[in-house]
């Protein structure tokens, strides 16, 4: 019987993830205009149910019953396949995630390239989406994100080293029990700042947001989506978002673990849920507060500052082991 | 009113008629006596480019360019035979002088030289008075339509072209139309001296517009790319377009007031005062002095809720997305002032010829002295939040930038121009409507790139609220309105008394007051720059020629002079530092 529990609950999991996952998401484009309204002196919505929640009802009908348009002059079958290809690739990336001590689907030892490739993959999402649209600023806002996510793809991954070496496992789950008595926010700082960074970048929100940057692209490369479609853009980038708060939680806050100096009197899967809450209203800050840099600007954060510090973060890491290790 | 001033005028005219007769021979200037005694002089077309490049190096700047109709004009003693009149209006920043070149055009034959060469901005109103008027220019690179639509038959501002849709065959859509309509809004690289290719690869042709979130209204401008690099740029404007010039000639002279809001419409009554000086003017109608320091009020509240508009929408520009809806919430605040005191928001038509509307209400006083004491404090925030923000002095600094010079040969006027380092405010330099009795100080700035154009705004607001404050401690007693017979009728208890008061007061409220003949234009330092309304009576209840200088159209026409070379996020925060709205570039 135990057994077949065993066996059962990554499925069950997973379709928890799934449903879950998607009405966090659709419940995430309320919060985040709530809070958005609350820092910029407004109310944001608030007429349907309590605290204005029934919008995200009213937002999805809306969204469900739009006229299903595919512009003539687009490619339509890869027009249609863009935007799925971002929800599947998110949806894969929490296949790793560890929730709580034995509340993951599956812990593989490759746990943290597994999340770089998935979420590598939803780049073809958008850049299939600006191209098939047939339409220049979708190209341009394909072309921008290419570009964008290409390159903050590199030192994304790299900026984790540091932790693979300190934990010496690519495991998820390793990487959390590593982080029993230290976070690795406060022995990774340097690593925990690039990610965030390249995080933002990858989920492409403001002030990382060239692919769509609305003041000069329109809507960038979803520019001719509409209805479900459009909807679909949305929640992968909304999943991506709460997929980037869990691995930053995961990697850099100690997952599931309480902080040591608290202790753990709190049960794990909601130790980790309040961190993931609060590091998503952090994003929303972040969106609400900064300006959009210049395309050219953001490539060159990216190679001559970002990457730089990556390294250096490396080479320390690396050498303070050694040195660890010697002693 | 400036009794010295008026002489040193005379002065400076005198030696430049006496250079000019030198140079020319004395019998080939007229000249003519505007109401607000400004040089106008008539020259023959042929020497007409002579003449004007002459005079470019006393007056750098083409202020404005603009046509008459004349066929259907009564009074013009003394001036020269014409259907239609070309008028060069020159201002020279150094010597605070302005004057006026007119040429005489006949139906038949109404063809002139382009003067490009001498001024490059005189291209766009070039290209507005054929469109409006049919006056060909020759040499003229692109005489195409500006402002209607190219497939427009007619030109619009003859006195013969019909005013209202009623008077014309109905309209029909039909896809005929559609296509004819379709074919001609293409545009064409190559009727703008683009070309298609370079030796390595295509360009894109991207349309910016008209609908586009950051062209601030209906602006549409082609982009010639080489990936996000924008090689060349065409603006073209006209969308906004309502014929304010030629519905101004179907109104009363007071009636035609709540036209003038909707020109700059976030200026509010400050488009009003523009016009109602030039009435004023040309009727010789002195302004009570707790009218004028109202009106001063009011204008200044408008200037800073303009800028406040500028100032969030400059900052989204940039994807700073909280700071406007700050700015936003202060101007509603700023409205629910206007409100009480005009009753209207953004377009109160507040203004009277000789005064103002009602007097202030009661408790305007405390009401506006909160409002100024707590902006200091919030615009000190907003520049933490923004303007000394480093990723948007990234964006901004050093992007979009002009010099003084091509600031003066692009007739650019106004915040744009002190970006420069030039202080030429009109307020200071001509104080009109009292603005002599105020302390200010003008705001300037060296650098002339985006973020210098925005800082100075942000300063103009500070001194603005400077100058309301003033106005609150020094409010004068007395009549909001000037008691004169062309601005105020008689007491409607009087009108009971005696017959000659009763058809007074008739005819001044059914037909409106009668202006003397005569042309006059004052220029006020609006919320964007030097705007002036051109006022043509022929001794009617209406005007006969109305033309609206306003700052942002040459403003927009030299985008392509300062985005050429950048990218396209650089040509938005450009397009955003200009300030533009398109009512007051289309009209």
């Amino acid at each position: 019987m135990s057994e077949l529990m065993s066996e059962l609950m990554p499925v069950l999991l997973a379709l928890t993830i799934l449903v879950g996952g998607v009405g966090l998401a659709a419940v995430m484009t309320w919060w985040e205009r709530r809070l958005l309204g609350f820092w910029q002196d407004r109310l944001g919505p608030n007429r349907l149910g309590p605290f204005g929640i029934g919008q995200v009802a009213a937002d999805m009908i809306k969204l469900l019953f739009k006229d299903d348009w595919v512009p003539p002059f687009a490619d339509k079958v890869v027009f249609i396949f863009a935007p799925t290809a971002i929800v599947v690739a998110m949806m894969m990336g929490f296949a790793v995630v560890p929730f709580a001590p034995n509340t993951y689907i599956i812990d593989v030892n490759i746990g943290l390239l597994f999340f770089l490739g998935m979420t590598s993959l939803a780049v073809y999402s958008v850049l299939l989406g600006g191209l098939a649209s047939n339409n220049k600023y979708a190209l341009l806002g394909g072309l921008r994100s290419a570009a964008q996510m290409v390159s903050y793809e590199v030192f994304m991954g790299l900026s984790l080293m540091g932790i693979v070496m300190m934990t010496g496992s690519f495991s998820l789950v390793d990487i959390v029990q590593a982080q029993t008595n230290v976070w690795f926010c406060f022995s990774q700082v340097l690593g925990l700042l690039v990610f965030v960074v390249a995080g933002i970048a990858e989920s492409h929100r403001l002030p990382f947001d060239l692919p769509e940057a609305e003041h000069e692209l329109t809507a960038g490369f979803h520019t001719e989506y509409g209805g479900m479609k459009f909807a679909m853009f949305m929640l992968g980038e909304y999943l991506g978002l709460i997929l980037i708060a869990c691995m930053i939680t995961t990697l850099f806050f100690g997952g599931w673990l309480g902080p040591a100096f608290i202790g753990h009197w709190l049960p794990p899967f909601v130790w980790f849920s309040l961190k993931v809450f609060l590091v998503i209203c952090f994003f929303v800050l972040l969106r609400a507060a900064i300006p959009r840099p210049r395309y050219d600007q953001l490539m060159s954060l990216g190679w001559k500052v970002m990457l730089p510090i990556t390294l250096v973060n490396l080479l320390v890491t690396g050498a303070i082991l050694l040195w660890m290790e010697g002693a | 009113m400036h009794t010295a001033k008026t002489m040193a005028n005379h002065r400076v005219e005198g030696e430049l008629y006496r250079d000019l007769s030198r140079e020319f021979g004395q019998e080939l200037f007229i000249a003519q006596h505007c109401a607000d005694n400004k040089l106008t002089l008539w020259v023959d077309r042929k020497h007409l480019i002579q003449v004007l490049q002459f005079l470019k190096p006393l007056f750098p700047m083409l202020y404005d360019l603009f046509a008459i109709d004349e066929r259907t004009r009564v009074n013009r003693t003394g001036q020269p035979d014409s259907d239609f009149t070309v008028v060069y209006h020159l201002l020279s920043l150094d010597s605070n002088e302005d004057m006026r070149i007119k040429v005489a055009l006949m139906e038949s034959d109404a063809d002139l030289p382009t003067a490009i060469g001498v001024w490059p901005n005189a291209n766009w109103y070039e290209r507005e008075v054929w469109d409006m008027f049919g006056v060909t220019f020759a040499g003229h690179p692109n005489l195409y339509r500006i402002l209607l639509p190219p497939t427009w038959e007619g030109h619009a501002l003859r006195k013969d072209h019909p005013a209202r849709a009623t008077e014309m065959a109905p309209f029909e859509m039909g896809p005929e139309r559609v296509a004819r309509e379709q074919e001609a809004l293409k545009f064409r690289p190559e009727d703008w001296g683009m070309q298609q290719s370079n030796d390595d690869n295509e360009y894109m042709f991207l349309n910016l517009g008209p609908n586009h979130p950051s062209v601030h209204g209906v602006f549409r401008i082609a982009l010639q790319l080489d990936g996000e690099v924008i090689v060349d740029s065409v603006p073209d404007i006209g969308y906004h377009h309502r014929g304010a010039e030629k519905m101004a000639e179907r109104q009363t002279w007071h009636t035609y007031i709540p036209y003038t809001d909707r020109i700059d419409y976030l200026g509010g009554v400050m488009n009003n005062l523009a016009y109602i000086q030039s009435v004023e003017m040309l009727a010789g109608i002195k302004v009570p002095d707790r009218a004028k320091v109202i009106r001063i009020m009011l204008a200044e509240l408008f200037r800073i809720s303009s800028h406040l508009v500028f100032y969030g929408t400059f900052v989204q520009d940039i994807g700073q997305m909280s700071p406007v809806f700050y700015m936003f919430a202060d101007r509603e605040r700023l409205f629910g002032i206007i409100e009480s005191i005009t009753g209207g928001r953004m377009h109160p038509a507040w203004f009277r010829i000789g005064g103002v509307a009602q007097d202030l209400p009661n408790g305007w006083e405390p009401m506006i002295r909160a409002f100024i004491d707590s902006m200091p404090a919030r615009l000190d925030h907003y520049d933490k939040m923004s303007m000394q923000n480093k990723m948007l002095k990234d964006r901004t600094v050093g992007i979009g930038t002009y010099s003084q010079q091509e600031a003066i040969d692009w007739g650019v006027t106004g915040p744009g121009l002190r970006a420069t380092g030039s202080d030429w405010d009109i307020r200071k330099k001509r104080p009109y409507g009292g603005y002599d009795q105020f302390e200010f100080e003008v705001p300037t700035a060296a650098n002339g790139d985006c973020y210098d154009r925005a800082a100075l705004r942000i300063e103009e607001i500070r001194q603005s609220l400077k100058i309301i404050r003033q106005c609150i401690d020094n409010m004068p007693e007395g009549p909001y309105k000037s008691d004169h017979s062309a601005t105020t009728p008689p007491p409607k208890e009087r009108t009971m008394e005696d017959i000659e008061t009763l058809i007074h007061h008739f005819l001044n409220v059914s037909w409106g007051p009668v202006i003397p003949e005569g042309e006059a234009s004052v220029m006020i330092e609006a919320t964007k720059g030097l705007n002036s309304y051109h006022l043509i009576s022929d001794g009617g209840t209406g005007s006969y020629r109305t033309r609206i200088r306003t700052p942002s159209f040459p403003h927009l026409q030299q985008i392509p002079l300062i985005s050429n070379g950048l990218m396209i996020p650089d040509l938005i925060a450009i397009i955003a530092s200009i300030d533009f709205v398109m009512a007051d570039v289309d009209r």
